[in-house]
Order: structure tokens, then C-alpha cells, then sequence
């Protein structure tokens, strides 16, 4: 699906979601984020293959992308369901935007939503790994794309 | 009636957690309860003082100093190496090397003592319960000298097969590298029958303490160990100290692991003449103000009394064990007939990440994952688990704590 709204158009609307939440209950966080990984798609299998595999030292991200008329587009998968809902919200925030939208995207929500500490290090758990891996795959579609130019 | 004798050996917990200063904070708002003892314990203010009477009162670099700084850090560094020795029951002060940690120790005999014994087409023996850091050395070893690592396989219930680790022994087997305690499932293996069969067919043993020092008596002796590696850090003392244990004619046999300061006796750019034990295997400026302080936590854990503490620990095994074996789903990793406090499980569905932030949520510490034992979960045919570590200072009022929060993640993950 294409993305009409910019990348900071949909981060800001996550953040406002989760100002609704009970900002003292750290559980309605993690309900929200719950909730999402259990809506998101599950990866067909045919995409569950080791060259899509990013792997934190607790679960497991798979991850695969498509080019299509100069837009990048996210699928992807985990086997943590809290891991695979905040998945969704980089493919919600990434998925149908330009290489150049998204190289460039700051992802400010993570941390305006108090889950900056799912990025740090000792997570382990692949998401900053994720985030990079997107970013990556955005910079080699640019690249290619403007080889063919 | 219960007499008096009887209420004096129990263990004060209340009065224990009074001494561990960490105890008293919160954790996302809710009190700390932290159950991850088995990757390392929380401190006592004897310890943390300890560190800083050290640094505001004697530090000196050790050993050649004249000066009475030198030689108060010297006597006190020392006083650390006896304080092992007899925690271990050592036979000789010489015995006791200081290292970084088990993973250092165990290092330095496949480095030295494997480099200098291990040939082509000998074999090692390990076992499918060992931490990454009692295999990866051998590894590297086996690789180098074109040696064979063989491995003691595992029952359902998480113990040695003792059986086919004899079918294992042959005169081909030259060191047999085991754990004493399973860090992930918290099997207490037999050492004492693993090393006499070992002695037996002519291999040496090293036994991987790191779990086992802070929960059981220690007699190296006793039990015959070659070599005996443990940490300072499970102890409740701090980190970055470990020891290794060597009967004194190996250790004697063996070249130095690091060269350097502190383990020549002369150096001239012809020839160098290695100090004696244990100074030969301690290269460069030891870890000097934790090693001091080691001994602080040994005093710690003696004046409580490890029988105490064993007790105290076996209750809380066994209260922790009975709830959670309750939970739908649940299923424990680990159900040996000897273990230490130490509780491994997985629920049906849930990912044990998912569990881990979620109780952390709660200000509840446990460890999630694999626990540096992946041949291990591999064999359990999982990929990692939940673990629960329980020390001195827990409280069944604790594991009530995690047993609600449980059941507020698995209706939350469910």
C-alpha cells in the first residue's frame, strides 16, 4: 500500500495514540504493542528464509522487502509477539515511502513512546538491528534504481 | 515446640536483606525483585565498603613495593589467596591463582596445560549442559592439535547420562572438563564419580565451579579436582576476579598462560626464569582492590553459614517449584533430583523475551534466553527458557511477586 501521509505525519499519529494510554501503567504500553504483533500478517513461509533472518540474541526478526515504482515496501515477522509489534509500527511508520524518505526517516516516535530502551544494546533482541537492515535495503534500492538512470 | 537451637539456625532474611543496599530500590516504579543471582549477585555493604576502604585507605600496587602501602595491599591481597584456600579446602596457598573469572581460568589450562598435553587423535570429554565458555576454549584446542571433543549426553530430567560418560572413557581420553553446576538447568552433577572414573582411565579433571561455589562446600580435595574454576562476582563479592584451582604438581608442569611483570624471577633479553607458583600464572598488575575485597565476601558468605544459606535456598527452590508447576503451559526445564536454587521454565506459545520485559515491567529481574548454553537448548529442543535464580536474600513473598506477575503476562501474551 502506498503511503500518502510522510514518514513524521504517521510517527506523531502513534505518539498521539499512545497519549491516550495511561501514561502510570506501563502494562497499557506493552497491551498496545501486544496487540499490534498479534494483528500484524504472518509471514508467509516462502519469506521465512535464513537470507531474511536478523538475529538479536533472544528472538528471531525475519524480514523482506519489495521495490515497487520507486517505493520500498516492508514484510516482516517474529517470533516474540512484543518484538513483532514494534515491527509493526516501523512498517506502519516505513513501508511504502521512497529510499530517500526513508534513509532519512529519525524514527523519533520510538523514544517519544518509551521504547527507546528496546533499541539499547542489552535488548539484544534485534530491533535496532531492524532498523538498520531497513535503512539498508532502502540505500541499495536507491542505488540500483539510480544505476538504471 | 520448637526449641531454640532450632529458630537460631534459620536464616534471618529480613535481617540479611538489610545488608544488600540495592534492595531497597525500585524498579519501574514497583520494589526490586531481583531473581538473576545465577548471572550475579547483588553485594553486601561489608563488600561495597570494603572496595572503598581499599581505595581511600591502601592502594598500592603489590608484591615489590617498600613502601607501607605496598605492603598493607600486598598482606591484604594475600590474605585473600588463604581465604580461598581454605574456602576450597586447598591443600597449599600456591594452589590458588587469580584470574578474571571462571571463563579466564578455564582459558589458561587450555591454553597452558591443553597446548602442552593435548596431541593428535586424543579426546576430550565435556558435557551437553556446559556454559559456551566451558566448551568454546576446548574447541579451539581440539581444532589446533587435531584433538576429538566428546560429549556426556543429558536424561530428560536434565542429568548426566553417567552410563555413557563410561562408554566415553577410553585410553584415548586425556581431560574431561565439567560443570558441577548447570547454570541453566541447575543440575548438581556427581564430580567426585566423574573424576574417579576420569583418574581411573589416566585423564585429568577440570571442574567449572562458577555455579556451584556460592551454593555448595567446596573441598577440592575431597573431591580430587585437578583443576576448579569459580568466580568472585556469583559470590557476592565483586567482579572481575575468578580463581583457578590446580593440584600443585600440574601447575608446577605447566607453562605460563600471559608473559610479563610479577611472574618473571630475572629477565635478561637471552632468558627468562618464570616465578614461582602461583605468581608464574599472574602476569601484569592483578585486579588488586577486588581481589582484596573477594575475601570480604567470603567472610560474608562463612558468617552466615553456607548450611544456612543452603536451607533457606532449598525452601524457596521448593516453594517457587510447587507454584509455578500450577501455571497452565508451564513446563520446567530441569527437573534433576539434586539442583540448586535455580528454576529454568517455558510456557506454551510465549517467547521468553516477551515474559522477561514483561516481569521487568513489574521491577522483577529474571533471565531470558540461552543462556550461553545453546548445544544445551538445542538438545532440550527449545531456544531458550526463563530462569529464576534465587540467593540469600529472596523472600517467598518475592516469589509470590513473580507468580502474580506471570499470571498477568500470560493472560497479557495469551
Amino acid at each position: 500500500m502506498e503511503n500518502s501521509r510522510t514518514i513524521e505525519a504517521i510517527e506523531n499519529e502513534i505518539v498521539e495514540d499512545f497519549k491516550l494510554l495511561d501514561s502510570f501503567d506501563e502494562d497499557q504500553k506493552y497491551e498496545y504493542i501486544i496487540d499490534l504483533g498479534k494483528k500484524l500478517a504472518p509471514l508467509e513461509d516462502v519469506f521465512k528464509t535464513p537470507e531474511n533472518i536478523i538475529k538479536g540474541c533472544q528472538s528471531t526478526v525475519w524480514l523482506a522487502s519489495d521495490f515497487i515504482d520507486g517505493k520500498v515496501y516492508f514484510k516482516a515477522d517474529s517470533n516474540s509477539v512484543i518484538t513483532k509489534g514494534l515491527i509493526s509500527m516501523l512498517i506502519q511508520v516505513l513501508s511504502g515511502h521512497t529510499p530517500d524518505e526513508i534513509i532519512a526517516a529519525r524514527l523519533e516516535f520510538i523514544n517519544k513512546i518509551g521504547m527507546h530502551s528496546h533499541l539499547a544494546q542489552t535488548r539484544s533482541n534485534g530491533l535496532l538491528a531492524m532498523v538498520k537492515q531497513m535503512k539498508h535495503y532502502a540505500l541499495a534500492y536507491k542505488i540500483k534504481n539510480e544505476a538504471k538512470v | 515446640m520448637i526449641s531454640s537451637a532450632a529458630i537460631t539456625n534459620k536464616l534471618d532474611v529480613y535481617a540479611i536483606r538489610r545488608q544488600f543496599p540495592v534492595l531497597n530500590r525500585e524498579v519501574k516504579g514497583k520494589p526490586l525483585v531481583y531473581f538473576d543471582n545465577a548471572a550475579t549477585s547483588q553485594k553486601p555493604q561489608v563488600v561495597i565498603d570494603a572496595l572503598v576502604n581499599y581505595y581511600s585507605g591502601f592502594n598500592a600496587n603489590i608484591h615489590r613495593g617498600i613502601h607501607t602501602l605496598a605492603e598493607e595491599a600486598t598482606a591484604a591481597f594475600e590474605a585473600t589467596r588463604d581465604s580461598v584456600k581454605q574456602f576450597i579446602n586447598a591443600a597449599a596457598r600456591e594452589e590458588i591463582i587469580f584470574t578474571r573469572g571462571t571463563t579466564e581460568s578455564i582459558n589458561l589450562v587450555a591454553y597452558t596445560w591443553g597446548r602442552q598435553n593435548i596431541k593428535a587423535g586424543d579426546e576430550i570429554i565435556i558435557s551437553t549442559m556446559e556454559h559456551h565458555s566451558n566448551i568454546v576454549p576446548w574447541q579451539i584446542l581440539c581444532e589446533e592439535k587435531n584433538a576429538v571433543l566428546k560429549v556426556i549426553p543429558i536424561n530428560e530430567d536434565g542429568e548426566l547420562l553417567m552410563e555413557e560418560y563410561e562408554k566415553l572413557l577410553s585410553p584415548a581420553t586425556k581431560l574431561v572438563s565439567v560443570v558441577h553446576v548447570s547454570n541453566a538447568l541447575g543440575t548438581v552433577n556427581p564430580v567426585k564419580q566423574i573424576i574417579d572414573l576420569a583418574h581411573k582411565a589416566g585423564a585429568t579433571v577440570m571442574v567449572d565451579g562458577a555455579q556451584s561455589s556460592v551454593h555448595l562446600d567446596i573441598d577440592v580435595q575431597k573431591m580430587d579436582a585437578d583443576f576448579f574454576a569459580f568466580s568472585s562476582h556469583k559470590l557476592y563479592g565483586p567482579t572481575g576476579v575468578g580463581v583457578l584451582y590446580g593440584k600443585k604438581q600440574l601447575l608446577e608442569s605447566m607453562p605460563p598462560f600471559q608473559g610479563g611483570g610479577e611472574m618473571i624471577k630475572e629477565v635478561s633479553f637471552e632468558k627468562t626464569v618464570y616465578a614461582d607458583l602461583p605468581y608464574k600464572f599472574e602476569a601484569g598488575t592483578p585486579n588488586i582492590g577486588d581481589t582484596i575485597v573477594l575475601k570480604t565476601a567470603i567472610d560474608f558468605v562463612n558468617a552466615t553459614g553456607k548450611a544456612k544459606i543452603r536451607a533457606h535456598e532449598n525452601e524457596l527452590l521448593a516453594y517457587a517449584t510447587g507454584l509455578l508447576q500450577q501455571i497452565p503451559g508451564l513446563q520446567i526445564i530441569g527437573r534433576a533430583k539434586e539442583k540448586v536454587s535455580l528454576i529454568s521454565f517455558v510456557i506454551d506459545n510465549i517467547h521468553s523475551q516477551d515474559i522477561g520485559i514483561l516481569l521487568d515491567n513489574r521491577g522483577i529481574a529474571v533471565r531470558t534466553g540461552h543462556h550461553c548454553a545453546q548445544p544445551l537448548m538445542q538438545r532440550c529442543g527449545i531456544t531458550g527458557t526463563t530462569r529464576a535464580s534465587f540467593a540469600v536474600y529472596n523472600t517467598k513473598e518475592e516469589i509470590d511477586e513473580m507468580i502474580t506477575g506471570l499470571h498477568k503476562v500470560i493472560k497479557m501474551l495469551a
